[in-house]
């Protein structure tokens, strides 16, 4: 069957200008705040973008003024993950997809950087026994 | 049988863990979850710490009048996916349309799962049931109005999916040919949850499944049973288009300038000031649209009796105005899993082995 991303659709939008709803500059805002609230206290935050009623075209316009920064992480876990940094120091972008390539989650996370990136402690205990059990087979 | 025991004793983090789920993997599906449930994101370390202990429960899924419209918007929802995980931990023991087995086997799995899990199954319903007469809808010989008072007897909680189950939906509208009513006007010993919509979407009936295998316990609900999370504001309140509309700016066709440039609806018979769903923000086909971005004003369908409420494209007179609200039954919010599986209804006529009335070809022509 057909998947939804095959199908070529093209968004044509009147006088040929890309069409955006205004909700951008709003989250842009609130991301400012966040930032200032980390510079300032250390506190980390994130913003679901699943949960906002974007209309066409804002989620692009958000993303474009955001732009792409230093660092750009995949991650493969359930899927491809991409995770990178804005052109804004300290706000990362983090798109969860599951391993048909169809998202499950966009957020915007304010810190150093994602959790996610970090090894978790889980697996690390995990390694140590699995490399040891590679020695042993040597 | 065995190894599906072994799986319903494992919690969710040994389960993912013995399929090879990295910690990150567990913190992404949990970070997929917090998002599908509408939580803030800030939610997912008590999400993961929840799930890592959550036991997958049983759930039985009865299919009464109906067009398996909402079994298609599940299945058909990101296949296969992070939400569909959710499912690898569930024990889905009895669906018509989804399982192999038919005929006595398939009702021989239906009460081994009632049996086996009393008091801790979740019973999910969609589809209207008569009343009128049994021959209209029954299963197995089995009419929808046994088979959903004995399935539930010993459940923790019910889910209505769609506006059939939820509120008679397109069976009860007028005349109402096979008196066709809601589950929550049968079921009143146990919580029901409605999750409406025509279908209603996807993610909203996981995310409702969700919370229940996360925290053990039902969402909060709105005065008709529906979960606040997702239904607790309109869908014109949440419309990308309501700028338009508080400017005055309509469209009138649906080919003039107006609709070009994605003015407001209303005058176009959207129902959106009166419709409460997650449509803008949960959106449908994995996130691509809904209705509203589509061109074409909302229906109302998670709304009671929308069938009745008038035209589709007639513009509401008066922007506030509500749908008729015929069912009079109240779900209390919040119900704790423990307070509901106390209340459970032993009687014998619930019971598996009680005698069937069997339906037959006869009983179709009998008039009510």
């Amino acid at each position: 069957m057909q998947r939804l991303q095959d199908i070529a659709i093209k968004v044509e939008s009147p006088e040929g200008v890309q069409a955006s709803h205004g909700n951008a500059l709003p989250i842009l805002h609130e991301i400012l705040h966040a930032l200032q609230r980390f510079s300032t206290e250390g506190e980390q935050s994130c913003i679901d973008l699943r949960s906002l009623p974007f209309g066409p075209g804002d989620e692009e316009e958000l993303l474009r003024l955001l732009g792409r920064g230093e660092i750009n992480v995949t991650m493969d876990a359930l899927g491809e993950s991409t995770i990178w940094e804005t052109a804004f120091s300290g706000v990362w972008i983090v798109d969860h997809r599951n391993a048909e390539g169809e998202p499950v989650a966009l957020q915007i996370e304010i810190g150093p950087v994602p959790q996610i990136v970090f090894s978790q402690q889980e697996d690390i205990v995990d390694a140590i026994d699995r490399l040891e059990a590679q020695l042993n087979d040597h | 049988m065995a190894d599906d025991r072994k799986k319903l004793s494992m919690t969710l983090g040994e389960s993912l863990r013995q399929q090879g789920v990295s910690r990150r993997g567990f913190l992404k599906y949990c970070a997929a979850t917090a998002s599908m449930m509408a939580l803030p994101p800030t939610m997912v370390p008590a999400i993961a710490q929840a799930l890592e202990k959550a036991k997958r429960p049983s759930v039985i899924w009865l299919s009464f009048q109906e067009c398996t419209g909402c079994t298609e918007s599940l299945t058909r929802s990101h296949s296969p996916s992070v939400e569909n995980l959710i499912f690898d931990h569930i024990s889905l023991d009895y669906h018509h349309t989804l399982q192999v087995a038919s005929g006595d086997a398939a009702e021989a799995a239906r009460e081994a799962a009632m049996h086996e899990n009393e008091g801790k199954y979740i019973v999910v319903v969609d589809g209207s049931i008569p009343l009128a007469n049994p021959g209209y809808s029954s299963i197995a010989g089995i009419s929808n109005l046994q088979m959903l008072e004995e399935t539930v007897a010993g459940a923790a909680a019910v889910v209505a999916v769609g506006s059939c189950a939820a509120f008679g939906g397109l069976p009860h509208a007028n005349p109402n040919p096979t008196g066709a009513v809601s589950v929550g006007e049968i079921v009143k010993d146990k919580p029901v949850v409605n999750v409406s919509g025509c279908p209603p979407i996807p993610t909203v009936i996981t995310g409702v499944l969700a919370h229940f295998l996360t925290f053990g316990s039902l969402p909060e609900l709105d005065a008709l049973g529906r979960p606040m999370v997702f239904f607790g504001q309109s869908i014109h309140d949440r419309c990308y288009r309501r700028p338009f509309y508080d400017k005055g700016l309509f469209a009138e066709t649906f080919d003039d300038e107006g609709a070009r440039k994605g003015w407001c609806l209303f005058r176009l018979g959207c129902k959106g000031p009166m419709t409460y769903n997650a449509c803008a923000t949960a959106k449908w086909n994995q996130g691509t649209s809904w209705p509203v971005e589509s061109g074409h004003g909302c229906l109302g369908c998670s709304e009671p009796d929308f069938w009745d409420a008038g035209g589709f494209y007639n513009a509401l007179s008066i922007p506030d105005s509500d749908l008729t609200r015929k069912t009079g039954y109240v779900v209390g919010a919040g119900v704790a899993l423990g307070a509901a599986a106390g209340a459970l209804n032993r009687s014998t006529r619930a019971k598996a082995a009680a005698k069937h009335e069997t339906v037959t070809i006869d009983d179709l022509d009998k008039k009510s």
